[in-house]
């Protein structure tokens, strides 16, 4: 039961995998970019002494910081911000608005194959 | 819809509505999925009855709706848990102590009001977090360090007011905060020390004022909101220095200690650092061996090894801050000191020159100490660890009393069936003049069985720790009426003292009821 909550979320997230895939546009990518460089960057960014990077990449995840993949998706990331995994925790929406969240997801999906 | 303790659903309703007119309606939340955010990731009490969820969460944007929104609550006797940045993980998150308490979020409130390069000194808003005000300082190229708590995310104001401490000479957040303002429980604004000026020009720059001194009863307190600090903030120093001492014997902790305590209460070494033992970086089959054998391994066959390797027993990585030249003449005479110590080693680290060079990559570890926020203590429990809380005494700062400690905790924690692994025991450490704080982290997971246990044993160690004469200095709201216990001095005249103060300030019991065990009059019976 340890990983029931992680085991959860993927399941969730595999659900809405098949949504239709809207192609963001530059500026909401932009913007994405911007709140992910604040809010997701000091933990998921590159570098030295990033634990969400760090936890990924023990865990087999390849490539593990989030900006390289090209595998998100849009619900699978606003379950995690929302939910949180491990020792991840959950984003309330005066840190991180439904219109930031979606900006995040459109900049962690642009190179996404359609 | 959820609601909280006492009150009536359509009180409550009433409530709701009057705080979206104050507030506006987007920025009050109801519903189980907005509220449910609220729940702190790291509770020891996940999937159990107990866990402590909000009705409801406002999060005004100014003080003035601070002050609407306390008000309100008054009228309906509405019980607010008051949040920063609500990133208290490890002592309660953004939830209540009370479950169903309305979550006053001052995440909104995030202004740096002032950043003053000449005297050095901020004034902020609640919501304004390490990582804000650090980015503020570089984008503007001011010579002006914070002090980051370990979690880069956390509140200036939130972390002060719960005593939270850092690495860097301002390491003591309260000790450096200057000047507060404050919406009372009855909704008025107050502003301490020079602030109740009209016109000072020296609010951040005297802390006292005129009259009795107020600022300490507002930490860790259920008596107001803060809604501005000031701090000081240390001048962007010429230099970072770490220089490391390593003894050869168990026994030379004692003057190993003696002389830190003196170099650190004579403003010589000023910043966090933490007595370790290079065995605990060792990763050798022979040492693995020896610790594994049944009773561990003794104190002589440890001092042995370390001998045999040529390791040292015990280390200390002193930090410097200053002028080049006064840092290397700080070294020059710590290692005077240490030398009276036979056999003490010496070896340099490197110096960092201030502003560092954009185009290099930020120094890791180590750039907290020098006023670079991030949140790499997260790893702390591991890659899939699910959380942590964190038991964390205060012990006098003499080798005696880490000996002391290491053997209660180490009786302690075998007594009840827990191995303490190196990765999870931290410091001893100086965050705080005059004393160790010592960190063991309680991994929280989400199983029910092994939550419970691990609580049992955290109060256990709050008993343990008291009947040596040591107290924690924060604690998550879990145990904080067990903490507040142990704080027993004259039948418990300091709680009985809090809430006298407590009725008087907040006669109705709005704010924070439970914060450090301290109760409203109408919840005391029920709680006791």
């Amino acid at each position: 039961m340890k990983n029931a909550r992680a085991v959860l979320l993927i399941l969730v997230s595999l659900a809405f995998a098949a949504s239709a895939f809207a192609a963001p546009d530059d500026a909401q990518i932009e913007k994405g970019h911007k709140v992910y460089d604040k809010w997701c960057f000091p933990c998921h960014g590159t570098g030295s002494g990033k634990p969400g990077t760090d936890s990924l990449r023990a865990r087999g995840q390849n490539p593990a910081v989030l900006e390289e993949r090209t595998d998100l998706t849009a619900p699978m990331i606003k379950t995690f911000v929302r939910h949180g995994v491990l020792y991840m925790p959950m984003f309330r929406k005066t840190e991180i608005s439904d219109a930031d969240l979606d900006a995040i997801a459109a900049y962690l999906t642009r190179n996404n194959k359609p | 819809m959820r609601v909280p303790p006492g009150v009536s659903p359509r009180d409550f309703a009433d409530a709701i509505k009057q705080w979206g007119e104050a507030v506006g309606k987007e920025w009050v939340f109801t519903s189980d999925e907005d509220v449910d955010l609220y729940r702190d990731s790291y509770s020891p009490f996940w999937h159990e009855a107990e866990e402590p969820i909000p009705s409801a969460a406002v999060a005004p944007d100014g003080v003035e709706q601070v002050q609407a929104v306390v008000k309100i609550a008054n009228t309906y006797k509405v019980p607010l848990w008051t949040i920063s940045t609500g990133k208290n993980l490890g002592y309660g998150g953004s939830a209540p102590l009370l479950g169903g308490s309305v979550v006053l979020d001052l995440k909104r409130m995030d202004r740096i009001l002032e950043v003053n390069e000449k005297n050095h000194y901020a004034l902020v808003e609640p919501g304004v977090s390490y990582f804000d005000l650090y980015r503020y300082i570089q984008e503007k190229g001011l010579k002006v360090w914070i002090d980051p708590a370990d979690p880069g995310w956390g509140s200036l104001i939130g972390n002060a007011v719960d005593r939270g401490g850092g690495r860097t000479p301002m390491r003591d957040h309260f000790d450096a905060h200057c000047g507060m303002e404050i919406v009372l429980p009855n909704g008025e604004v107050m502003r301490t020390g020079m602030g109740a000026l009209p016109g000072s020009k020296t609010w951040q720059q005297y802390r006292y004022g005129f009259g009795p001194y107020v600022d300490g009863m507002f930490s860790q307190s259920s008596l107001g909101v803060v809604t501005k600090m000031g701090f000081w903030l240390f001048p962007e120093p010429e230099a970072y220095f770490t220089g490391t001492v390593t003894v050869p014997k168990h026994d030379d902790l004692i003057p190993l200690v003696a002389t830190l305590a003196y170099l650190m209460n004579s403003s010589i070494v000023l910043g966090t650092t933490s007595v370790a033992s290079p065995l605990n970086f060792v990763r050798d089959p022979a040492l693995a061996a020896l610790r594994a054998k049944p009773g561990g391994a003794s104190t002589q066959e440890l001092g042995q090894y370390a001998l045999e390797k040529n390791l040292g027993y015990w280390s200390i990585e002193l930090p410097f801050y200053g002028p080049a030249k006064v840092v290397a003449a700080q070294w020059e005479y710590a290692k005077d000191r240490f030398s009276a110590i036979a056999g003490a080693k010496f070896q340099e680290g490197a110096t960092r020159r201030f502003p560092l060079d954009p185009k290099e990559p930020v120094p890791f570890p180590g750039s907290v100490a020098m006023g670079i926020p991030n949140l790499s203590v997260f790893g702390v429990g591991g890659a899939r660890s699910e959380g942590h809380v964190w038991f964390s005494p205060i012990i006098p700062m003499t080798g005696e009393a880490v000996l002391e400690a290491q053997q209660v905790f180490t009786d302690a924690y075998k007594e009840m069936g827990m191995a303490m692994g190196p990765l999870f025991f931290l410091g001893p450490s100086s965050n705080y003049p005059r004393c160790f704080l010592v960190l063991f982290g309680f991994p929280i997971e989400h199983d029910i069985e092994k939550n419970r246990k691990n609580r049992e044993n955290f109060k256990r160690l709050i008993q343990v720790a008291a009947e040596h004469g040591w107290g924690e200095y924060r604690t998550h709201t879990a145990f904080m009426e067990t903490v507040m216990n142990a704080y027993s001095y004259n039948n418990h005249a300091l709680r009985r003292f809090h809430e006298t103060i407590k009725d008087a300030v907040d006669p109705n019991g709005i704010l924070s009821p439970g914060k450090c065990g301290i109760w409203p009059k109408h919840l005391r019976k029920a709680q006791a």
